[in-house]
């Protein structure tokens, strides 16, 4: 009778004001069967780690189109990092560049998805993600 | 499922005990996911005093839940209270996935050290609340969390749990919300401890009051007669009916007038919650008897899950029901003869309906 459901928070941080984006991935991870906490506009980093603390989401998945998305990625890690929650795992989509890309890869962002990706794509990632992951360590409970 | 070792859980329940918010998160979790480890982690917070104080926030989709909860958790933090939040959005029946976007009208309190907000997808629950809504604001009391707020689902008119669960309801609708017929309905409009008409700068503001007023008014003559509740609740085996009575003939049912947008109404709102706290703890044998109806009927609720997924389970009954709906595809049997014949393979003691004829005034 338990069930471990994949929980997800869809945050747009920052000062762009888009975020239909945001609601077409929210809805397609809604389709694959994920729990999506969705928290609107202009989040900022604290708001954002704060929730997927109290959410207790797996993942943290961000929508970023304001070109401020080393800074916000950045803070994420490091807030995420200082109140003990590292093992949230941080994804994110919208216009970033190629070799920005590589370098948030680095900081320990995983996958960025484009404009124009398939919403299969991040979904298959997710489910991919979880089940390495559920290797690792005993996840939620 | 990796099962967690007892010195892990008693670790957890003390974290949250000590307002840890990331253990809390994590208990919820436990607690929602239906593990052995949550119904562990229960036991050692379970306290046999209740120390919060819920109250339910209930409603039509659209009529301002969420707003009302955030304005009376700004009001609440402004008397220097601990508030634990659990909003409920649905699941959806197809695909298990859910949005849970009561976050959004509550961003004021984020990072509120002093606000702990959990959404919750009501996961296949069709009584407004999640199955463990309840059990989940026992980790928030366990954490110190002097109110807890519940917010429902967007409900329509049967959607009553939330009774079982808080101590004070609060069903809020629009003014737009219905006629003289929708209000007589039986149901939700039983349900309110206090009502409240938000958004009530709107048209039909004083024609929902005025029914209102009238509906409470046709229910006070009746209510010293039905202080016992009647068994139309959830059939559960000998079901009480749903834990009102008792307590609420003394209640006078209240109207608040709310545009909780603007933050009108609020302290009203507040005053009254409170009033309908007082009024409830007032009278110690009142209260013994409210807090021991819903003991009982949270038993039953966890009794029924419990014995259904473990008998389902071990009588293998997805492998009998394929194999039946072949043999009813073939004409071999009815449908009501395989149920019978499940049943009595099942539960070798159970007996066609009729013979128990002695017993059947037992609800």
């Amino acid at each position: 009778m338990s069930t471990e459901k994949i929980r997800i928070l869809v945050a747009k941080p920052g000062l762009d004001g888009h975020d239909r984006g945001a609601k077409v991935i929210a809805t397609a991870f809604r389709d694959a069967g994920f729990e999506v906490i969705y928290t609107g506009l202009h989040q900022t980093p604290e708001m954002i780690v704060d929730a997927a603390i109290q959410e207790d989401v797996d993942i943290v998945s961000l929508s970023i189109l304001s070109g401020a998305h080393m800074t916000l990625f950045a803070r994420i890690l490091d807030l995420l990092r200082e109140r003990g929650a590292a093992d949230i795992h941080v994804m994110g989509g919208g216009i970033i560049p190629e070799e920005d890309i590589v370098k948030l890869r680095e900081m320990g962002v995983g996958a960025i998805f484009g404009p124009g990706t398939a919403t299969s794509e991040p979904i298959d990632y997710i489910r991919r993600w979880r089940e390495e992951s559920a290797g690792r360590e005993g996840g939620r409970g | 499922m990796a099962s967690r070792r007892t010195d892990e859980i008693e670790d957890l329940a003390q974290r949250v005990r000590s307002g840890d918010r990331r253990a809390i998160s994590r208990a919820i979790s436990w607690i929602e996911d239906q593990t052995p480890a949550g119904r562990k982690l229960l036991d050692r917070l379970y306290s046999p005093r209740p120390r919060s104080h819920r109250v339910g926030i209930t409603g039509p989709p659209g009529s301002g839940k969420s707003t009302i909860v955030s304005e009376l958790t700004r009001l609440l933090r402004a008397r220097g209270e601990q508030v634990g939040i659990l909003a409920v959005d649905p699941s959806s029946p197809f695909t298990g996935g859910a949005i849970l976007g009561d976050r959004i009208r509550m961003q004021s309190h984020q990072g509120d050290p002093g606000v702990f907000i959990r959404s919750m997808a009501s996961r296949g629950s069709l009584g407004g609340l999640a199955t463990a809504t309840y059990e989940a604001s026992e980790a928030l009391e366990a954490a110190g969390c002097s109110r807890i707020l519940f917010e429902t689902v967007g409900v329509g008119q049967s959607e009553l749990e939330i009774i079982e669960a808080a101590d004070t309801t609060v069903l809020v609708l629009v003014p737009e919300s219905g006629d003289g017929v929708q209000v007589m309905k039986a149901g939700l409009m039983e349900a309110g401890d206090i009502f409240v008409i938000n958004k009530s700068d709107r048209e039909g503001g004083d024609r929902l009051h005025k029914e209102i007023s009238l509906m409470i008014e046709m229910g006070r003559e009746r209510r010293g007669a039905v202080a016992a509740p009647s068994s139309a609740g959830l059939g559960l085996p000998r079901d009480r009916g749903l834990a009102r009575g008792v307590s609420e003939t003394a209640w006078e049912r209240r109207i608040c007038r709310t545009v909780a947008l603007r933050g009108e109404g609020m302290d009203d709102l507040l005053a009254s919650i409170e009033a309908h706290r007082d009024q409830i703890q007032s009278d110690a044998a009142v209260w013994s008897a409210r807090q021991e109806q819903r003991l009982d009927s949270r038993l039953r609720t966890q009794l029924r899950d419990r014995i259904l997924h473990g008998l389902w389970k071990a009588g293998h009954l997805e492998e009998w029901i394929g194999d039946g709906l072949g043999r009813i595809r073939r004409g071999e049997i009815s449908p009501y003869g395989l149920v019978d014949e499940l049943v009595r393979r099942l539960l070798p003691e159970d007996r066609p309906a009729g013979i128990e004829a002695g017993k059947g005034g037992d609800r």
